[in-house]
């Protein structure tokens, strides 16, 4: 009896004990779920808040006039009005903004890819006197303020006759760019030299090593530049707005001011084409959202 | 590998001994040849141009008609012109609101997200990382009327929790905080940085502290925040050197305005090169401005060896 008695103690013991362990574990469980339920709330709030100006944007570009100045706004406008989208290419030459932005990036994007690649390439992979002190001249040059040799390159510019042209913010992209011949240095110098030598070897040339083995292999950072050089040239401002005068020549980040007047009574308008200005950036993004989280991990762990 | 070893040796067989120079000597002219379009690069854009910045200094120019020599009278109108200290103290206002501002809330972010309680972390990055990608014009435009003090979203959400809204942009006071609140949107950038930090951490580390008995704040503060002080390091300078160039929110969405409250040191120096024609006086401002930022980046360089930790690095 004893023994039976003392056996069923324990089992009741040991039941107890597992249904503490598993309310405890159900506790626990829930206690996790609802932890993370918090916090998943926490970082979409606060990207809700981070993307909410583009809905405004979108919002006020599709609004009838009434609506766009009406409080509290109404988000979903009663009626969708697209002039805002039509009228302004009538108005101004924005498809020619647009062709122009387009030449800009289209011409900087090449320039800066074989000047910087071939750059890179002799940094990384090619032993030559004075190396090391050009690299670290290149690197110190990296963060240099654009405002001390700005008004030079444009006294060198107006002198060529090149003002109120594309080209002074075409042509410096060919003679390569510190961040960029960096970033590809760092890139290249993670592809075996076991390739070149072999290469080399076979026959190939320096530059049949740079043109047919390095170049293929370095599509990911090649795309990073190409990625990073296009936003860049999309979005600059400045430099249009020292070198180009007519509006006709205007990139579309500079014709974009056209629309900015004190009290806008064309906020629609606005809008609308700061959004169709944005699209090619956004749609760059979308398409190559990898590329864009890689090259700033590569060029900032490695920086 | 096997055939690589063999074939290795196979070019110093071929090469004769005395072209053995030579052919390096080639290698070096190609090297030189390679980056030779840096070099005339860096003489023409970078270093010729500054030097000759540096020499304009010392004269008055529209470089149309001539240059005068004006030796350092420049300077000294420039250490009294009541314009360049205001627009000093303005651009160093955004800089000590926007930076350690960008900086904490892209942690932040970084941080939250690289929670393992956090889920569809993909979908939040992409969200915080989009305004980043946006700059310049377009977002001045944007935050122009979002800042509308009548009919704008963010005095209209203000309003929601019952608080009246400032005339943002339109406010000599709150002009400037407008354009940190636009910089702070932008930090998805830094965000990214942080984030390929913290994931760069060994958690080996986090599992030594866990059982060394370390609660998780001390783990933040004795784990992450070494661990992570490079690239906090990066983004600080990187931030720095950004915020004392603010340029296109001040032309575009103020003017400068209200009461030069937003005339930065970048529009300052734009004016009075490019549209009064002084660009003897705008290359002083040029200068005077590269040297601050130098100054800056050089203090930052120094403190970092109290408080960033590099692997591998033997502390004294």
């Amino acid at each position: 009896m004893g023994v039976l008695r003392r056996g069923s103690q324990e089992v009741t013991a040991r039941v107890a004990a597992a249904r503490e362990v598993r309310v405890r574990s159900w506790a626990h469980t829930f206690w996790n779920l609802a932890l993370r339920a918090f916090w998943t709330a926490v970082a979409a709030l606060g990207s809700v808040v981070f993307a909410l100006p583009f809905v405004w944007m979108i919002s006020t570009s599709v609004k009838p006039r009434w609506e766009q100045l009406v409080m509290p706004p109404k988000w979903i406008p009663s009626t969708f009005v697209w002039d805002n989208y039509i009228e302004p290419f009538r108005t101004r030459p924005f498809a020619a903004w647009y062709m122009n932005t387009l030449v800009l990036v289209v011409c900087n994007v090449t320039g800066v890819l074989l000047s910087s690649s071939l750059v890179a390439f002799a940094f990384a992979r090619i032993q030559f006197r004075g190396r090391n002190v050009l690299f670290l001249i290149l690197l110190s040059t990296m963060m240099l303020p654009g405002q001390v040799t700005m008004i030079p390159v444009y006294y060198m510019f107006s002198k060529l006759g090149w003002v109120d042209s594309l080209r002074p913010l075409i042509v410096p992209s060919f003679f390569g760019a510190p961040f960029y011949i960096f970033l590809l240095r760092q890139f290249f110098l993670t592809i075996h030299p076991e390739l070149d030598d072999a290469a080399e070897i076979d026959g190939c040339s320096l530059f049949g090593v740079y043109w047919r083995i390095i170049l293929p292999l370095s599509k990911p950072a090649l795309g990073v530049v190409a990625i990073y050089e296009f936003t860049y040239n999309w979005n600059d401002f400045f430099g249009p707005l020292i070198y180009v005068n007519t509006p006709s020549k205007f990139p579309v980040a500079l014709g974009l001011r056209f629309f900015q007047t004190r009290t806008d009574p064309q906020i629609g308008q606005t809008m609308a084409m700061t959004f169709v200005s944005i699209i090619p950036v956004l749609l760059v993004f979308y398409l190559a959202q990898r590329r864009f989280v890689q090259g700033i991990v590569v060029s900032g762990v490695k920086g | 590998m096997t055939t690589e070893s063999v074939a290795l040796p196979q070019p110093q067989q071929r090469r004769p001994g005395g072209r053995k120079l030579s052919r390096r000597a080639r290698r070096e002219l190609a090297a030189y040849l390679f980056i030779s379009p840096w070099i005339v690069g860096f003489l023409v854009f970078t270093a010729g141009a500054m030097l000759f910045s540096l020499g304009l200094t010392v004269f008055e120019t529209d470089l149309l008609t001539g240059f005068k020599y004006v030796g350092l009278r420049n300077i000294v109108r420039l250490s009294k012109d009541p314009l360049f200290l205001k627009s000093l103290g303005v651009t160093f206002r955004f800089v000590a609101m926007a930076v350690p501002l960008e900086v904490i809330v892209a942690l932040a972010i970084a941080l939250l997200l690289n929670s393992d309680k956090v889920l569809f972390t993909g979908v939040w990055r992409t969200l915080y990382f989009l305004p980043s990608i946006v700059s310049g014009i377009a977002v001045s435009l944007l935050w122009l009327w979002i800042f509308n003090p009548d009919f704008g979203l963010f005095n209209y959400l203000l309003g929601l929790a019952g608080i009246t809204g400032p005339r943002w942009v339109y406010s000599e006071q709150w002009a400037i905080p407008s354009f940190v609140i636009m910089s702070v949107w932008g930090a998805g950038g830094n965000m990214l940085l942080y984030l390929a930090g913290l994931q760069g951490i060994p958690t080996a580390l986090y599992e030594a502290a866990s059982i060394d008995g370390a609660n998780s704040w001390t783990r933040f503060r004795h784990v992450t925040i070494p661990m992570l002080s490079p690239t906090i390091f990066f983004n600080l300078v990187m931030t720095l050197i950004g915020a004392f160039q603010v340029f296109t929110q001040a032309y575009a969405m103020t003017s400068g305005g209200p009461n030069n409250a937003t005339l930065t040191v970048v529009l300052y120096l734009y004016r009075k090169a490019f549209q009064q024609l002084y660009f003897g006086y705008a290359s002083v401002i040029a200068w005077a401005l590269f040297v601050i930022i130098m100054i800056f980046t050089l203090l930052m360089l120094r403190s970092s060896e109290l408080w960033v930790y590099y692997e591998g690095e033997v502390r004294k």
